[in-house]
């Protein structure tokens, strides 16, 4: 199915770069010692650009709950309806949060609190993005 | 004309209002209330209902075009400023005053005095975004001075179509972190999916409060379902209506509508010389959240509408047993419950919502929660809010007013994320 396709800008370049090599990154402010997803011009907390720098993650996180689409308001998604939206918290950072499509799971058996692991998906040629897999 | 200085009060610790019992709220009026414009009939574009409302509003208040000094509003009825009718312009514009789309898909506090003929308006302001921080912003700028009688119009519309249609296969700016997997109103879903795993609850538990809102609806004459769907509705409808998404259902969605109402927000000073008995602004407080990370979570909702609750006490000095009449925002309607644990109306603590919706909620019982019916009674205007609260306490709610004493009055609205506060009262003190 053709889905949306993530557009990486300046900011976002570096990270949609790393998922085409197969890593998860976010942002780190250095000073703050504070992980920040998305990506931001400046660390929330500091409010500085200066101390700002990427950190790869282990890639491994919890399922912290979900849902099932099955009325989408992105037309693109109609056609994998109903779906998984589930929310992937950080091994390390929980507050850090991921979408997940979970598409090795049921729709109707989401298993929550399960451990996952990422992976990443070709969305299009030349980009993948991050999807997550119940950790064996 | 823009407000010269920060209005909201969202500074912990908030204090006392500084104009706490000096201003009032002292008419309201109404249009009908329609599913959609169709983009033709000019008698109902939102710039025509706009001024139904404002005609009505001052009648209610018994005060004519010429007392009317300040228009604050929000022209578009919604957060940020976001505009329904943005992509449907540009369009085959009219004959003056419509042609633009000032006065069609949105009113501006210009437009809006123009078109009245407001002669002796000092301030111009259109600035308001929902319905309650339009509310505030009026309370605030009366209580500065800034204007002494105001009109506040609140214009909210709906054409032809579905909102929100996302096509394209491009993801750029914030849409680059969702909809490459579909995020959307999952995200509903999901936090309250977490509410009901942390507090062993589930979804069917919500109709209760949803029929409740619906009958409390049908009882205002301005409601959409009052005016086109006058059905009953019941716990069956609701358990089994469609599913947007897991945990969010097609009757926690409010249905849009194309309604305006207007209110007169003045000085408690002038409001002693009105038609209406005043209902006195004792606060309102503000508070707006961004998540921690890409998607907002059960605890963040919890965090934020704990914070905005603590505010709306600090500014009024009230405590929960004060609160006669509470009026959380329902739209989605499971959002209310956040408010409701929050402000610990009637005792209610976190994750017992539910249970309190299975109480009697009625408008004779002991608990009448969102007694105007809210959203989910009454349609996208989201007037009801304020226009309940105020009949309530004046005592002219016909049908729905309540069986307990109703002296004061507290909603909250929109969302955890993006919400003001109101508390009115019969009494200034």
């Amino acid at each position: 199915m053709p889905r949306p396709i993530p557009v990486p800008d300046e900011l976002s370049q570096p990270f949609w770069d790393a998922c085409n090599d197969g890593r998860l990154l976010v942002q780190y402010c250095t000073y703050c010692e504070r992980r920040q997803f998305p990506p931001e011009p400046a660390c929330r907390e500091c409010g500085w650009q200066f101390h700002l720098t990427w950190l790869e993650t282990s890639g491994r996180g919890t399922i912290v709950g979900y849902s099932v689409t099955h009325d989408s308001r992105t037309i693109a998604w109609h056609a994998e309806q109903p779906y998984v939206n589930a929310i992937v918290s950080l091994e390390e950072d929980p507050v850090i949060n991921f979408h997940s499509n979970l598409p090795r799971v049921p729709v109707d058996d989401v298993p929550v609190g399960a451990k996952v692991e990422v992976d990443f998906i070709e969305v299009t040629p030349g980009q993948r993005i991050p999807e997550w897999n119940v950790a064996t | 004309m823009a407000m010269e200085t920060k209005w909201e009060r969202n500074s912990d610790p908030v204090g006392i209002w500084e104009h706490r019992g000096k201003v009032a709220l002292v008419g309201r009026g109404h249009s009908t209330t329609d599913r959609r414009w169709d983009g033709v009939n000019l008698d109902q574009t939102l710039g025509a209902y706009s001024m139904v409302a404002a005609r009505n509003a001052m009648e209610d208040a018994g005060i004519s075009p010429d007392d009317v000094d300040g228009v604050i509003t929000s022209p578009g009825g919604q957060p940020r400023h976001g505009r329904f009718g943005a992509g449907w312009a540009p369009r085959p514009y009219f004959d003056p005053p419509y042609d633009t789309e000032d006065g069609l898909t949105y009113v501006t506090a210009e437009w809006f005095a123009r078109q009245l003929g407001l002669k002796n308006v000092k301030y111009l302001n259109s600035h308001g975004e929902t319905l309650w921080n339009l509310i505030g912003l009026a309370a605030q700028a009366v209580g500065d001075g800034r204007c002494e009688v105001c009109l506040v119009p609140y214009p909210n519309g709906n054409l032809e179509g579905r909102y929100h249609q996302t096509e394209g296969l491009e993801a750029g700016g914030p849409a680059q972190w969702s909809l490459p997997w579909g995020w959307g109103l999952s995200g509903q879903g999901f936090i309250f999916d977490q509410y009901c795993r942390k507090y062993g609850t589930n979804h069917d538990r919500m109709a209760p409060f949803v029929v409740q809102e619906r009958k409390n609806g049908l009882l205002w004459p301005h409601s959409y379902y009052a005016l086109h769907e006058p059905e009953p509705f019941t716990e069956e409808d609701y358990v089994n209506g469609r599913s947007i998404a897991r945990g969010l259902s097609i009757f926690d969605c409010d249905r849009p509508v194309q309604a305006a109402a207007c209110y007169v927000v003045t000085t408690a000073e002038r409001a002693r010389d009105m038609k209406q008995k005043p209902v006195y602004f004792l606060d309102h407080t503000e508070g707006a959240f961004t998540p921690r990370s890409l998607v907002q979570t059960l605890d963040e909702s919890e965090e934020w509408s704990d914070i905005l609750a603590q505010r709306a006490y600090a500014g009024s000095g009230l405590r929960p047993d004060d609160i006669d009449l509470f009026s959380p925002y329902d739209g989605f309607a499971i959002n209310a419950q956040y408010f409701l644990e929050a402000f610990g109306w009637r005792g209610v603590k976190r994750g017992e919502a539910h249970d309190f919706y299975a109480g009697d909620i009625s408008l004779q019982g002991p608990n009448p929660l969102n007694a105007g019916g809210g959203n989910m009674g009454t349609g996208r205007m989201r007037t009801a809010f304020i226009t309940d609260s105020m009949e309530q306490l004046q005592g002219r709610a016909g049908p729905r007013q309540v069986g307990i004493k109703a002296e004061v009055a507290v909603t909250i609205g929109v969302l955890p994320g993006n919400a003001c506060s109101l508390v009115f009262s019969t009494s200034p003190d």
